[in-house]
């Protein structure tokens, strides 16, 4: 299978500062692929040097098996859906969208044709003649879609495309996003650093820190397999545990992770302190003192929910303890 | 806590400030506009009466004449003047006068745009101090000054002169010169002696607001345009220009208006035809016919008008 975007050793410093670090990476063709990380860990830096508004300092990039290195972003067959959209301020709705068509000589005609259907798309029939002004952001976001897709890309890139939009919304352009890129079949890149975002909507994840990837894969496997502590505490909410509190409940002398929903209350096993109760609807999340270490424990709907300060024992089956490579 | 509580303790609403200052605190507060309109009655009555007001009264005397015999200015409403205006050396003048200012701000907004450009992308911390310093600097000196220095600059013995003669290209200049109509016996009396010292007093005023426009599209706009597959040159074009266009056409008015009203620097340096300003200035004082003054001096409010209308019309001020 070719690769859509493959990275070998690709690096981007600012001089002192190594923003990409000897990057290795692979996204396949008509995936799904989420590049997460806190700010400042070199996701976007990535996302720019794919759609070449950035030039690595060293390294190999390759774009559906052809070198992109030196190209510049107006001969890439690649679309960014912007942040904060950029939009064109001064050109209405249905010139923004048909803007790529219009620079690479498509007629008039035709391109507001396609920008049409494109806006249909996006759910935005009739909006055309509007200025970006006059669009809420959740508008905006899908414009700024279309405005990329109408150039049938061969990789789409989208950089927090949903990080202005308040949760409803956000959900719900999660689910439109994912089946957009279904119905398409183009590889979507995209950069988030919220976990929730990656784990659902990717096919694949890479998680990035410092310049680097600390490890690729897909949600499930990040999610149970976290390789390192950065990676368990960053994307999910799972508990990790110490080398010292390992020791005392009998396992190995190294960094562990446990998942909130992997601990039951028990009759028996080793006792904790309740010291907080949130109630999250579909569950309760429960804050516990076990060994002076803080762990979740994530009790389904309608089981008995002890008071904050009630001594609890706690139990988990052994496969749900995953070590990791962190040295202890 | 008890060292905070003032007035009554354990009150809710503080009591209110007393005197004449609190009183007036909170006349405002209830009354926002009462503070609006103190603050902007001063300037208003400036604006209004000292400023349009003496408008109205020179246009006004526009519409009198001259009595050709005695020199008096009959007080009967008549076109005589706007027909005088309108005629043979009257009419040169005014072409003149608009001719060069249109190349005066073409060229200031083909010089202003780079320099601008530089500045709101690229330029940093003491690179954007120095800048601004080069930029406003020649504006903290005497413009008098800065003018008979251009007429030194330009004279037949001066540097510009000196300069062409040690590279051995005399003849560069001599042909220069020689042109028709824009040459002349030195740069300091010809057209475009006169042209290059307005391009470089007005420059400031061009390149102030192109960057300040400039500075206002955000640089993500130029890479959404590269990457929806436009070239720099395209890029240029259809996003850069149209965004900026309201700070060049800012600036332009400014160029514009400024040499259809300057009378100094054509009479300093130049040849000894003249412009708008200083036909003004002749008609005032020496000729005394302050009715074709005043007609002479509704030219370029006119002008303005015009200019401004097609500019709205072309979509300058869209981007706004």
């Amino acid at each position: 299978m070719t690769s859509a975007v493959l990275f070998r050793k690709v690096s981007r410093h600012f001089g002192p500062v190594r923003a990409v670090d000897g990057v290795d990476l692979d996204v396949g063709a008509g995936e799904f692929f989420a590049m997460l990380g806190p700010s400042g860990s070199g996701k976007t830096t990535c996302l720019r040097l794919i759609a070449g508004f950035e030039q690595p300092t060293a390294g190999h990039i390759e774009i559906f098996g052809e070198r992109a290195e030196g190209v510049p972003p107006y001969r890439r067959n690649v679309n960014t859906v912007f942040q904060d959209y950029a939009l064109f301020p001064h050109l209405n709705i249905l010139d923004n969208v048909a803007y790529g068509l219009m620079v690479k000589g498509v007629g008039e005609v035709e391109r507001m044709k396609a920008a049409e259907q494109a806006l249909e798309m996006v759910k935005l029939p009739g909006y055309g003649r509007r200025r970006p002004g006059q669009l809420s952001g959740g508008q905006r976001q899908r414009v700024a879609l279309a405005r990329a897709l109408v150039n049938k890309p061969k990789v789409l890139l989208l950089d927090e495309p949903l990080g202005a939009l308040d949760l409803k919304l956000r959900e719900q352009m999660q689910e439109e996003l994912k089946s957009l890129q279904r119905a398409l079949g183009i590889t979507f890149v995209f950069v988030t650093h919220d976990q929730g975002e990656a784990l659902s909507m990717a096919d694949r994840v890479a998680v990035f820190n410092n310049g680097g990837i600390v490890q690729q894969g897909s949600p499930q496997d990040i999610y149970r397999r976290p390789k390192s502590r950065f990676v368990a505490d960053f994307v999910g909410s799972s508990n990790l545990l110490p080398p010292d509190v390992m020791v005392s409940l009998g396992g190995e002398r190294r960094w562990a992770s446990l998942r909130p929903e992997a601990v039951r209350l028990a009759s028996e096993g080793p006792e904790a302190l309740v010291e907080n109760v949130s109630f999250l609807g579909s569950a309760t999340r429960l804050a516990v003192d076990l060994h002076r270490t803080r762990l979740h424990v994530m009790l389904p709907a309608g089981a008995e929910v002890p008071a904050v300060g009630a001594p609890v024992r706690l139990a988990w089956s052994a496969e749900d303890i995953h070590y990791m490579d962190d040295a202890a | 806590m008890t060292a905070l509580t003032v007035g009554k303790p354990h009150s809710s609403i503080l009591a209110g400030r007393g005197g004449f200052a609190g009183a007036l605190s909170d006349a405002f507060w209830r009354h926002p506009k009462l503070l609006l309109l103190l603050m902007l009655a001063p300037p208003l009555l400036w604006l209004g009466i000292i400023y349009v007001g003496s408008l109205l009264a020179l246009l006004m005397q526009s519409f009198f004449a001259i009595d050709d015999f005695s020199g008096v200015v009959s007080y009967e409403p008549t076109l005589a003047t706007y027909g005088q205006l309108l005629t043979g050396t009257n009419l040169d003048i005014i072409l003149r006068t608009v001719l060069m200012a249109a190349l005066v701000t073409l060229t200031s907004a083909i010089i202003a745009f780079p320099i601008a450009y530089y500045a709101a992308r690229y330029a940093k911390g003491r690179w954007k101090a120095f800048f601004y310093l080069g930029v406003m600097l020649p504006l903290w000196s005497s413009y008098l000054v800065k003018i008979y220095a251009w007429k030194l600059i330009l004279a037949k013995e001066g540097i510009v002169t000196w300069i062409f003669a040690k590279l051995n290209l005399s003849f560069v200049l001599d042909a220069i010169l020689s042109l028709p109509v824009v040459g002349g016996n030195s740069l300091s009396v010809s057209y475009l002696g006169t042209f290059l010292v307005f391009v470089y007093v007005w420059l400031p005023y061009m390149i102030l607001p192109t960057q300040a426009a400039l500075e206002r599209v955000p640089r993500n706009l130029i890479e959404a345009s590269a990457d929806l597959g436009a070239t720099p040159r395209q890029t240029f074009r259809t996003v850069l220009l149209p965004l900026a266009l309201p700070g060049i056409v800012a600036g332009s008015i400014f160029t514009f208006s400024l040499t259809l009203g300057d009378y100094i620097i054509p009479q300093i340096i130049g040849s000894s035809r003249l412009f708008i300003g200083q036909a003004v200035y002749a008609q005032q004082g020496t000729a005394g016919n302050v009715p074709l003054a005043a007609a002479f001096s509704v030219v370029p409010i006119v002008i303005m008008g015009i200019y401004l209308t097609v500019a709205k019309r072309l979509g300058a001020f869209d981007a706004l």
